[in-house]
């Protein structure tokens, strides 16, 4: 099982590989306190970006709705540690089994009544706009005026209720965001990813392959949505605020996709590149605007405009198809 | 022979057209069975109801012993039952070796046993020196006979084939022509086509089926049904201008 995971990987990928890991894990040894917070919500994107890649870039199932999943992962998390004193990883034994169902619920009505492409992306829009409107007024979760999680200056970090530094967050989310990615290859090389890629490229010679569509879009939607809850709780924890104005927002659903469509929808390292590109430049952007004093709202939203539309005029695949070309290392076209 | 195939008096209609009318035969196990009509006599729709896109509005189909009228394509494909489009549907940004490896996986849960399967099916339709190519970027002839393999990937007993001919040269026509009765003899795989190449049908074909506005004008050998009046009346006569 383990060396198969390692089948056909080329030593020079290898080799970039363990320096990308090693450079990770040795990151916050020597990144100031920005830069830090920076490479969190990098981390952050790369892991959710890699959720929705399931779905999306594997099973060609194009969701506008994952704030929905990180939502309910937060507020899950959030509300049972404010109400009863649950730490998060305890939490996420219900977190994400409401995501799971969440998105149990948006894939079968799509998929039973046969709702797709455009259709399905609104339906997945429209539930979560469901839910920002239902959690806006939701009493337990505080409605409109937001969850506030205890905060106090922290002097060491507490790891099993996630009570600390940033650094604990970053490593947190890098240790998640491997794991998703070796988990995605793993998924990507099995039975199921092949009938996934079968569906994505078109569904009804896959069902005259004899794949049952059906139980195969709900097992991709129901791990993304898995997936992205634990996303969500990690939120939670780390900001101590929720609000269903900003937490369910459309805007947030769209800075989830951007990054792997602008690193490669449907490939691994996709996900990955495009969080560090659009939010490592982003942030670069508006650390060099304010250093210039410079004050431009909404400066974030054009520059990922501009970023997407150059990556669909000049490499519709994505960056990473580019430039793992251009390194000689050629993920194994799918 | 028996048969492994039985469709009994089906019917399917579109609003106010009637595309298949009370249709019945048998496909004999082991056989090879043509259906030949002109273009729009149905023979796509009667396709389409035995491999499970459409249920018929009336009548009985029925496979190896049971009845299979109304299931799903994918379950009907389980069951043992392969087809191919008549418009090649192969899966674009696959690679070949990935298209056939998909139907393989059908009925064996390891990649590497799929593989491995799926190699030998290659082989079998020489496609296997273009296996790692995309499939998008294959010829109409390669992408017809990547259809053929990723169908018989899926171990079928019975391989439906809708005018896999079609567009192609006569050379590579008879190509074609050459592995499905390799594949007929040497596996026993039974096969049922449609067909407008009447080269290819005269070729493999051990029985004819002759439809006509969705209902049946003839059916025997090859060479009664090319004699028949009705026949050429209806369809080969008019070839021949």
């Amino acid at each position: 099982m383990f060396a198969r995971l390692f089948e056909n990987v080329s030593r020079r990928t290898l080799v970039l590989l363990g320096v990308l890991l090693v450079g990770m894990f040795g990151a916050p040894l020597v990144a100031s306190d920005y830069l830090l917070t920076v490479l969190i919500l990098i981390l952050y994107f790369a892991y959710i970006g890699q959720a929705w890649n399931i779905m999306m870039g594997f099973a060609g199932q194009l969701s506008l709705g994952h704030a929905l999943y990180v939502g309910l992962g937060a507020y899950t998390a959030a509300a049972l540690y404010v109400h009863f004193g649950i730490g998060p990883w305890l939490g996420l034994l219900v977190a994400v089994p409401v995501a799971a169902l969440a998105g149990a619920f948006i894939g079968f009505l799509a998929f039973r009544f046969k709702v797709g492409g455009v259709y399905f992306a609104i339906l997945t829009i429209a539930v979560a706009e469901f839910a920002r409107v239902g959690f806006d007024h939701l009493s337990w979760t505080k409605g409109s005026s937001g969850l506030f999680l205890p905060v106090a200056q922290y002097t060491h970090n507490d790891l099993w209720l996630l009570r600390g530094q940033p650094v604990m967050f970053y490593y947190v989310l890098l240790v998640a965001t491997v794991l998703a990615f070796v988990f995605c290859r793993a998924l990507l090389k099995s039975r199921i990813g092949y009938f996934w890629l079968a569906i994505r490229e078109d569904e009804t010679a896959a069902r005259s392959a004899g794949i049952d569509t059906f139980r195969y879009k709900m097992i991709a939607v129901v791990i993304s949505a898995s997936m992205t809850s634990f996303a969500g709780v990690i939120y939670a924890f780390y900001y101590n605020n929720l609000f269903p104005e900003q937490v369910f927002h459309i805007s947030r659903s769209i800075e989830i996709i951007l990054g792997p469509i602008v690193g490669g929808v449907g490939t691994l390292f996709g996900p990955i590149i495009g969080a560090f590109l659009l939010t490592g430049m982003s942030e670069t952007l508006i650390a060099a605007l304010a250093a210039l004093g410079v004050d431009l709202p909404g400066a974030k939203q054009v520059f990922y405009g501009i970023c997407l539309l150059l990556v669909i005029m000049a490499l519709p695949d994505g960056v990473w198809p580019w430039l793992s070309r251009r390194i000689g290392l050629t993920e194994r076209e799918k | 022979m028996s048969a492994l195939l039985k469709v009994e008096g089906i019917s399917k209609r579109f609003r106010g057209l009637l595309a298949v009318d009370r249709l019945s035969f048998e496909v004999p196990e082991g056989g090879i069975f043509a259906v030949i009509g002109p273009n729009g006599a149905g023979k796509t729709t009667l396709f389409n109801m035995i491999a499970g896109v459409y249920a018929p509005d009336g009548g009985a189909i029925s496979f190896a012993g049971e009845r299979i009228e109304g299931l799903a394509p994918d379950r009907i494909c389980r069951r043992g039952i392969g087809r191919t489009f008549q418009i090649v549907r192969p899966f674009p940004a696959l690679s070949v070796e990935d298209n056939v490896i998909v139907g393989a996986l059908m009925h064996r849960h390891d990649v590497v046993d799929a593989r491995t399967h799926a190699h030998e099916v290659l082989r079998k339709l020489d496609l296997y020196d273009k296996r790692g190519q995309r499939a998008s970027s294959l010829t109409l002839p390669d992408r017809k006979r990547l259809e053929v393999a990723r169908s018989l990937a899926t171990d079928p007993k019975l391989l439906l084939l809708d005018e896999v001919m079609a567009g192609l040269r006569p050379t590579e026509t008879d190509r074609i022509v050459s592995i499905l009765r390799e594949l007929n003899r040497d596996s026993g795989l039974t096969i049922l086509l449609i067909e407008h190449v009447m080269r290819a049908v005269m070729a493999l074909a051990g029985r004819i089926l002759v439809l006509h506005h969705g209902a049946s004008i003839a059916e025997g050998q090859p060479a009664e049904v090319v004699r028949d009046q009705a026949v050429i009346d209806s369809y080969l006569g008019a070839e021949d201008i």
